[in-house]
C-alpha cells in the first residue's frame, strides 16, 4: 500500500566527517535534475570531525519554502541520529542504517516505520562506502529513478578514474539490491515531478555569483562562518570570473583593502559574519566620509560575541544601522530569497557606486548556507551603473567633493592626469582639504554634511514602495525579514488551505526606509504579528522607529535553529483563536526529540551511545 | 629630465611645529619623486592618522588620508586594483607600529611593490605626548609619568623578519642621505620600509636632533653588506651610543602582484573588463 505525497522529508544524519554533506548534496542535485523542488538545510556544529550533523532535505512537486519539519526517510550514520530522530519518522517512513556500526531497539522507532539495516562490510567490503550503499537503499524504498544520481557519481569521480566510479556504482547497486531483497518499497512516495530543468544553489554561492554579474572585481574576506562560502565560491572561480580575491589578516584589513580598491577604481566588496562586521565598523564610516563605494555582505549567525558559530539568527540589524560613529549616508539591503541573494548583490553594487556610499547586504545563516532550487537567474539583462565618472579633466579644475544638487560628485580615479586630490577621513572641503586643522569652520562643515546626507533623498525615492503580499482582507498581517520571509510564505499557504487569510509585510530595503508609506500600508492591517529570529524583536522596533507603527504581537526564536513551519502554523492558529487584546511576546524552541537524560557521543568511532 | 620638484608642491602649506622632523621627510620624498621623473598623477600617497599622516595634504599627488593605523590595507587595496600606480605610504610610529602593527607584519610578508615611510619620533605627538611603541624604556611621557615599563619595538628587525625586501633607516637631519634612501625604496621592486628618525621638537625631549647627531653613523661607511640578512639583523639591534642609518637589507623576490593569478597578464585590474560572457558557464555548476 503506498501513499503519494506532494513533498517528503529525507534526512541524512551522522557525525561530522561521515560525508553527509557530499552525499546529501548529490542527492539534492539529483532530485533537482529529476524536476523536483528541493530545500536542503544542513544543521551542524562547530566541530571538524565527530559532533553531530543532520542534512534536512525536503523534496516537493511544487516549490518548498522551508526545510520542513516532517521526517519520512532517515539515513542514520550513527546511533546518535537514531536517538535524536528515530521517533520523529512518520508512520509509513523508513529508517536506513549501517548495521555493522550499531543496532536499533524497536522502542527507538515510531510504530509503522520500516527499519532496514545494511551489512555494509559484507556488501561492499569498505565502510567508507556506507553513504553510497545507503543511498542505493534509499533509491529502492523511494522508488525514484536513479539515473541522475548515478550521473552525478560519474561527474564527481570521473577525474579519479573509471575504477573509482565503478566502485561507487557497485556500492550503490548492492545497497539497492539489499533493500529490495530484505525490505519492501516505502509506503510514502513523492508524486510525479514536472521534469523541468532548474538550478540548485546556496545563498552564499548566489551572492558570489551576483558579485561577478554585478561587475565586482575585488573581494576581500577573513574566514568566518557563515560567510566563508562566499569567499570559497569566488576564489574557486576567481581567474575565470576576473575577480581578485584577497584573504586578509583580519576584518579591519579586509574592509580597508576594499575601500582602497574601490578608491582606485574597481567595484569592490567584502563579506563577513556579525563578529567580523563588528571589527569593520570604523571603516564603514570611512567609506561614508570619503564617499567610497563599497559593498559589505554581513551574514548573521547566533550572537552575541562568538555566540553560535554554526547556527542562525537575525539579531544584527541594529549593529548594521549603528555601525560607525557619526552620521553618513549608507544603504542596507536584506535579501529574503535565493534569487534575491543574486539580484540584490548586483543592486547593492550599483547603489554603492551611484551614490558613492557603503552598502550593507544583510543575510543570515539559514538563507546563506541552505541549498534550494530556483527556476533560473537573469544573466542577460544585468545592468551595471557605475555612477558619475570622469575619465579626463582636460585642464579644467577638478573638485572631488563638488557640492552638487544631488550630493553626488563626479569621480576620477587616481592615475588621471591633472586631477590630483586628497580624500580624507577628517572633515574636508570640496577639494578634499581637511578643515579639522583650522580653529573652526561651521560653514564648510554644514555644507559638506548636507552634501553627503542629501544623497539619501534620491536614493530613498528610487526604492520600490513597500507592499503587503496576500489578501487585502486578511485577519492577520505577518511581519518578518530575511530568511524568515519564506517561513511566512509557507505559513500563509498552509493557513490559506484551511481558510485562514493572512498577508505578509517583509521589507527588503531596510535603510533608508520608507517610513511614511509603511505607516500608511500597515494602517490597513487588522492585527499584526512579527516573527523574527532574535530575542528583542529588532525589525518591529525598527518599523516603529521609522513609521510610528507599533506591532503589538511578537513571535521570536533565538535557539539557533531556524523556524519550523509546524510550530509557526500551530502558534498562529492558537494566537488567532485567543485574539489577544493586549500585547504578546512568545518564543519557540526546536524540539531535539531527545530523552531528557540523553548524552551524545563525544568522540567519533565510539560504538555505543548511552540511552537509558 | 627629472620632473620639477615644484610639481610636487601641495596646495596646503604644512602646519607641523617649527623644527619638526617631518618637514625634512616631505622634502626628501618630493625630491626623490622628482629625481625619478614620476608624474604627480601617477603617485598615490596613503596615510593613517597622526601629525606625520597629514603629509598627503602637503604634497601634490593623489592622496588618501585614511583611518588611524589603516594606511597599509588601504594602500594594498589600491595597489591590487591598479598596480601601475606608484603607491607611497606615510605615517608615524604610533600609527604603523602601534595600532597598525598587525597590518605592517602582513604587508611585509606580501611584498607588494610599494614604499612605506615611517616618521618615527618615538612619541604620540598629535595626542600631546603619550608613549609610543618605539619610546625607549624608562622614558617619562604624559602617559608614563614614572617611565615606560615595556621595552621598545625594533621596526627594522620586525620588517626584516617579516619579509620586507628593502629595509632602511634615515634621519631627517641628513636630508640628502634620506632622499637617496627614499629614492632607492621607490625604485625597489617590492615592499620597502624607510624608518626615519624624525624628531618631535615639542613632546620628545629625549630623542632630539643633537641626541641623534651624536649617535648616528652610516652603514655604507662601515662597509655593511646589505645583501647579508644575518648582518642586517645584527645591525638592527644596535642602539645606544652608536645607531646605524642607511640601507640594512635589500633582496629581490617576486612581488605579490607578480604572482597574483588575476594579474598575471600584467593588465591592472582597473583596466580589466567585467567577464559578463562567463556568466553562463559559471552558472553551469548550479545545474
Amino acid at each position: 500500500m503506498s501513499e503519494t505525497r506532494a513533498d517528503l522529508g529525507i534526512w541524512v544524519s551522522g557525525a561530522a566527517g561521515d560525508g553527509i554533506a557530499a552525499s546529501g548534496e548529490s542527492f539534492s542535485k539529483a532530485c533537482t535534475r529529476t524536476g523536483y523542488h528541493v530545500f536542503a538545510y544542513n544543521s551542524y556544529q562547530s566541530v571538524i570531525r565527530g559532533g553531530h550533523v543532520c542534512m534536512h532535505i525536503r523534496i516537493g512537486q511544487q516549490r518548498v519554502y522551508t526545510h520542513g519539519d516532517k521526517l519520512h526517510y532517515l539515513l542514520a550514520l550513527n546511533q546518535d541520529s537514531v536517538a535524536r530522530y528515530g521517533k520523529r519518522i512518520e508512520p509509513g517512513g523508513v529508517l536506513l542504517f549501517n548495521k555493522d556500526k550499531f543496532q536499533i531497539k524497536p522502542e527507538q522507532v515510531a510504530p509503522g516505520v520500516q527499519v532496514i539495516g545494511l551489512p555494509v562490510m559484507e556488501l561492499v567490503g569498505n565502510q567508507l562506502m556506507q553513504n553510497i550503499a545507503l543511498m542505493g537503499a534509499l533509491y529502492f524504498v523511494l522508488g525514484l529513478d536513479q539515473k541522475e544520481f548515478k550521473g552525478l557519481i560519474q561527474e564527481r569521480f570521473a577525474k579519479k578514474g573509471e575504477a573509482i566510479v565503478k566502485t561507487n556504482f557497485d556500492a550503490f547497486d548492492k545497497g539497492f539490491e539489499y533493500a529490495k531483497t530484505n525490505g519492501k518499497p516505502g509506503e510514502l512516495r513523492i508524486g510525479k515531478s514536472d521534469g523541468k530543468r532548474r538550478l540548485l544553489a546556496s545563498g552564499n554561492a548566489l551572492i558570489g555569483f551576483g558579485a561577478v554579474a554585478g561587475g565586482c572585481k575585488f573581494y576581500a574576506a577573513y574566514p568566518m562562518t557563515p560567510a566563508s562560502s562566499i569567499l570559497h565560491w569566488l576564489v574557486k572561480n576567481a581567474v575565470k570570473a576576473g575577480v581578485l580575491v584577497k584573504q586578509a589578516e583580519d576584518e579591519i584589513a579586509v574592509i580597508n583593502m576594499t575601500v582602497g580598491a574601490a578608491h582606485a577604481g574597481v567595484r569592490a566588496m567584502c563579506g563577513t559574519a556579525g563578529g567580523g562586521f563588528a571589527l569593520m565598523t570604523e571603516a564603514v564610516g570611512e567609506a561614508g566620509m570619503t564617499e567610497t563605494p563599497i559593498v559589505v555582505a554581513e551574514v548573521q549567525r547566533g550572537g552575541p560575541s562568538t555566540g553560535l558559530p554554526t547556527k542562525t539568527e537575525q539579531a544584527d540589524l541594529f549593529q548594521l544601522l549603528g555601525a560607525s560613529q557619526g552620521e553618513f549616508p549608507k544603504a542596507i539591503l536584506a535579501p529574503r530569497t535565493l534569487p534575491e541573494c543574486y539580484s540584490m548583490t548586483i543592486e547593492a553594487l550599483n547603489l554603492a557606486e551611484k551614490y558613492q556610499i557603503p552598502v550593507m547586504l544583510c543575510s543570515d545563516l539559514y538563507l546563506s548556507e541552505r541549498n534550494e532550487t530556483l527556476d533560473g537567474l537573469d544573466i542577460t539583462n544585468v545592468k551595471i551603473d557605475r555612477g558619475e565618472l570622469v575619465s579626463e579633466v582636460n585642464g579644467k579644475p577638478y573638485r572631488r567633493f563638488l557640492d552638487t544638487k544631488t550630493g553626488v560628485s563626479p569621480r576620477v580615479f587616481p592615475g588621471t592626469p591633472g586631477a590630483t586630490y586628497v580624500t580624507a577621513t577628517d572633515e574636508h572641503d570640496q577639494d578634499g582639504v581637511v578643515i579639522s586643522d583650522v580653529f573652526t569652520n561651521p560653514a564648510v562643515r554644514v555644507k559638506m554634511m548636507e552634501k553627503r546626507m542629501r544623497k539619501l533623498d534620491a536614493l530613498l525615492a528610487s526604492l520600490p514602495e513597500p507592499e503587503l503580499e496576500g489578501p487585502a482582507d486578511a485577519v492577520l498581517t505577518l511581519v518578518g525579514w530575511g530568511s524568515t520571509y519564506q517561513v511566512l510564505l509557507e505559513a500563509q499557504e498552509v493557513l490559506g488551505r484551511e481558510g485562514i487569510k493572512v498577508n505578509i509585510f517583509a521589507p527588503k530595503y531596510l535603510y533608508p526606509f520608507k517610513g511614511e508609506a509603511t505607516a500608511k500600508l500597515l494602517s490597513k492591517a487588522k492585527m499584526m504579528l512579527a516573527i523574527e529570529a532574535n530575542y528583542t524583536g529588532q525589525i518591529s522596533k525598527y518599523i516603529r522607529m521609522e513609521s510610528g507603527v507599533t506591532i503589538q504581537h511578537h513571535l521570536h526564536k533565538y535557539d539557533g535553529e531556524p523556524f519550523e513551519i509546524g510550530q509557526v502554523v500551530d502558534y498562529i492558529k492558537q494566537f488567532l483563536a485567543k485574539k489577544p487584546t493586549t500585547p504578546t511576546v512568545a518564543s519557540l524552541v526546536s524540539d531535539e526529540g531527545l530523552p531528557a537524560d540523553f548524552s551524545p557521543i563525544a568522540m567519533p568511532g565510539a560504538e555505543a551511545v548511552r540511552v537509558h | 629630465m627629472p620632473t620639477n620638484i615644484k610639481e610636487f608642491q601641495g596646495a596646503v602649506k604644512p602646519d607641523w611645529c617649527p623644527g619638526c622632523g617631518d618637514y625634512g621627510v616631505l622634502n626628501a620624498l618630493q625630491r626623490s619623486l622628482a629625481d625619478l621623473d614620476i608624474a604627480p598623477h601617477n603617485v598615490l600617497v596613503v596615510s593613517g592618522i597622526g601629525c606625520s599622516s597629514n603629509l598627503p595634504g602637503f604634497i601634490r599627488a593623489y592622496g588618501f588620508h585614511s583611518l588611524h593605523g589603516r594606511s597599509l590595507p588601504i594602500a594594498t587595496g589600491a595597489k591590487l586594483a591598479n598596480h601601475a600606480l606608484n603607491v607611497v605610504v606615510t605615517g608615524g610610529d604610533g600609527d604603523g607600529y602601534g595600532i597598525g602593527v598587525g597590518h605592517f607584519v602582513h604587508t611585509c610578508r606580501r611584498n607588494f611593490d610599494m614604499t612605506y615611510i615611517v616618521m618615527d619620533n618615538q612619541i604620540y605627538g598629535l595626542t600631546t605626548g603619550q608613549a609610543s611603541p618605539t619610546t625607549e624604556k624608562d622614558i617619562r611621557t604624559k602617559s608614563t609619568p614614572e617611565g615606560v615599563i615595556e621595552i621598545s619595538l625594533s621596526p627594522i628587525a620586525l620588517a626584516l623578519t617579516c619579509g620586507a625586501t628593502y629595509v632602511a633607516r634615515g634621519f631627517s637631519g641628513e636630508a640628502a642621505h634620506l632622499s637617496q634612501l627614499i629614492k632607492g625604496a621607490i625604485e625597489h621592486k617590492g615592499f620597502a620600509l624607510v624608518d626615519v628618525f624624525s624628531p618631535c621638537v615639542t613632546y620628545n625631549k629625549h630623542n632630539t636632533y643633537p641626541w641623534f647627531k651624536e649617535r648616528v653613523y652610516k652603514l655604507e661607511d662601515e662597509k655593511h653588506d646589505s645583501t647579508n640578512f644575518q648582518a642586517a639583523l645584527q645591525r638592527s639591534f644596535e642602539w645606544g651610543n652608536r645607531i646605524p642609518i642607511g640601507l640594512f637589507y635589500k633582496v629581490d623576490r617576486p612581488t605579490y602582484e607578480d604572482e597574483e593569478p588575476t594579474l598575471r597578464g600584467g593588465v591592472p585590474l582597473v583596466k580589466q573588463a567585467v567577464q559578463s560572457d562567463k556568466l553562463a558557464s559559471l552558472m553551469e555548476e548550479f545545474l
